[in-house]
């Protein structure tokens, strides 16, 4: 049977399971990681998608990697490396955006950015030499051995973070929206958006730690985006998308230790299904309504 | 350097794909459709890695899905920015399929399989033989060809899709042709300089022309040859310092001419740049 070889380690019995899924330190680890990971990627990840910033996000989980490599090659703590990196990155993503230039140079600029920070990561992996096995979790992440240590930094790093976002929230969501009116109402648009790629840059270069430097988009773009479909409040919407980022993480890593297969392909799966099944059921819904009115405006 | 087969292969299979990214990329920047390229470039990953599982020929397979992808996102979005959240949502689930055939990959074949990814990912330009170029060779020309019989047309729609429309030109088969085309470079840039580095040798030597000149066709052959020129750059180094992988010194040349473009072509006034 299929499901059998592939999940070998289920016993069926969804008591027994859970009881199994929380008797191991490592993966009681991985699921406190994986819970501050996807608060904080939820959230960040509502004003990205708000924002139009997908293309910058992605740019900065990809800064990640290099982060990453050049850690391991100095010798110090990945740890360093995602952050100062992603905090480099933000900076030269706030740049670009900053000094407004086209939408085509922009995207020129960002693409520039990102091919380098890959290129960057390869060189600094192939300085390093016998990494192969370590350059896969490197991209796609391993949530095998996560530490208490890592946990309680993940924990502080994402506090600050969360309150940062916090008490900028109302400002940061009228900058967003209507940057002009904003900037005219007084709001500083532009630090806003630098500071928020910050934040973003802080999220990235924790969530990557556990997803892999290719992953964290799926967690920071998938469950927002869906969100956003849903409702167009900003605090219901946060919410949402941090319980559906919530949801995916903790349903990937569970059927990721029961089976074979890695949690980068299960998280993605699950939110890009969600995500379907909610645009399907708004245009369904959208249909509807339009039928119900030209009915209502036949008779 | 030129005596060996190896250098001589990459430098000529270098050259076209350099020639075709360029081409291209002048038309991706100007369209604002870099994250488009960014997509394909994870949607090569998946399809490479897709093709070994299933035992294909893994050139098929990055073809057939970056085409299939290029294909898929002209569809999804006909504006150019509001759908880079579905794109976005898309491209991450599409690597994640490429971890699962990774697994499958690497743990039902034998360890000597196990750089297979690594190579999807990062290319193996010094690895090319001389079927593969020949291969390359060809697709760069009908792709370089495709660009420029349907330069005209694509710049029209490009600049004011409206009034394009108004003259009879079909703008939206345009935008879809045109997003193939790119699936197409792109499949053939992953044999080069790898899946993930590709979006460097399509954005930043069009980053650069659009900078220096306004006159797309002028913009158009510098682009093409920036990117040649970043190609024959990268494979020098990489030739003279053995310990460099190739396709990191082609991105790091290309991306270094277009920050020097950008450096010398800035007005600098402090003023921009502060964040407030």
């Amino acid at each position: 049977m299929v499901e059998a070889a592939i999940f070998q380690r289920l016993s069926w019995n969804p008591l027994t399971d859970l009881h199994e899924l929380f008797a191991y330190p490592f993966m009681v680890n991985a699921l406190e990681a994986g819970t501050i990971v996807a608060v904080m990627a939820g959230i960040t990840g509502w004003f990205m998608v708000l924002r139009r910033q997908t293309f910058a996000g992605h740019t900065l989980s990809v800064i990640a990697f290099p982060g990453a490599a050049a850690a391991s090659l100095a010798g110090l703590p990945l740890a360093v490396g995602y952050f100062g990196f992603c905090g480099l990155g933000a900076l030269a993503l706030g740049g670009i955006a900053g000094s407004r230039r086209s939408l085509s140079a922009e995207s020129a600029a960002i693409g520039s950015l990102q091919a380098l920070a890959l290129a960057l990561g390869f060189l600094f992996v192939s300085l390093y030499h016998g990494v192969l096995n370590g350059l896969d979790s490197l991209l796609f992440g391993t949530f095998l051995g996560i530490t208490e240590r890592q946990v309680a930094v993940l924990l502080a790093v994402a506090a600050v973070a969360v309150t940062l976002v916090a008490i900028a929230a109302r400002p940061l969501f009228f900058a967003s929206v209507d940057p002009d009116v904003a900037g005219a109402a007084g709001v500083p648009v532009r630090l806003l958006g630098f500071g928020f790629l910050l934040v973003l840059g802080l999220s990235v270069a924790e969530t990557s730690q556990i997803t892999g430097a290719l992953l964290v988009f799926a967690l920071l773009v998938t469950p927002a985006a869906t969100a956003h479909q849903l409702t167009a409040r900003p605090g219901l919407g946060i919410a949402l998308s941090v319980a559906l980022a919530l949801a995916v993480t903790w349903l990937g890593l569970a059927l990721a230790y029961f089976s074979i297969y890695p949690v980068g392909f299960y998280v993605t799966s699950l939110s890009f299904a969600l995500y379907v099944l909610v645009r399907i059921g708004r245009s369904l819904a959208n249909r509807r309504r339009t039928t119900l009115r030209l009915a209502l405006e036949g008779a | 350097m030129f005596a060996h087969e190896f250098m001589r292969n990459a430098l000529i299979a270098g050259s076209f794909v350099g020639l075709a990214c360029g081409l291209i990329g002048y038309f991706v920047v100007l369209r604002a459709q870099v994250f488009a390229g960014d997509a394909l470039s994870h949607v090569a990953f998946t399809g490479a890695l897709a093709a070994a599982v299933f035992g294909l020929d893994i050139l098929a397979g990055v073809f057939a899905a970056t085409i299939l992808g290029g294909v898929l996102m002209g569809l999804l979005g006909d504006k150019a920015r509001a759908d880079d959240v579905t794109i976005g949502s898309l491209f991450a689930w599409t690597l994640g399929l490429g971890v699962l055939f990774l697994t499958i990959f690497t743990t039902h074949d034998s360890a000597g399989n196990g750089t297979a990814g690594v190579r999807v990912l990062f290319g193996s330009i010094f690895g090319l033989s001389g079927s593969e170029v020949r291969t390359a060779i060809v697709l760069a020309v009908i792709a370089s060809a495709l660009v420029i019989a349907i330069a005209r047309p694509l710049l029209f729609a490009s600049l004011d899709g409206a009034v394009a429309a108004a003259q009879g030109v079909p703008v939206r088969a345009l935008g879809l042709g045109f997003l193939a085309l790119l699936g197409l470079v792109a499949a053939q840039a992953t044999q080069a300089v790898g899946a993930l580095l590709l979006l460097g040798l399509i954005a930043a030597p069009a980053g650069a022309a659009h900078r220096l000149t306004v006159n797309p066709y002028r913009g158009l052959a510098l682009s093409a040859l920036l990117s040649v020129g970043s190609i024959w750059i990268g494979l020098t180094l990489a030739y003279v310092f053995p310990a460099l992988p190739p396709s990191s010194m082609i991105i790091a040349a290309a991306v270094g001419i277009y920050a020097l473009t950008l450096a010398a072509t800035t007005r600098w006034e402090a003023r921009a740049w502060l964040p407030i």
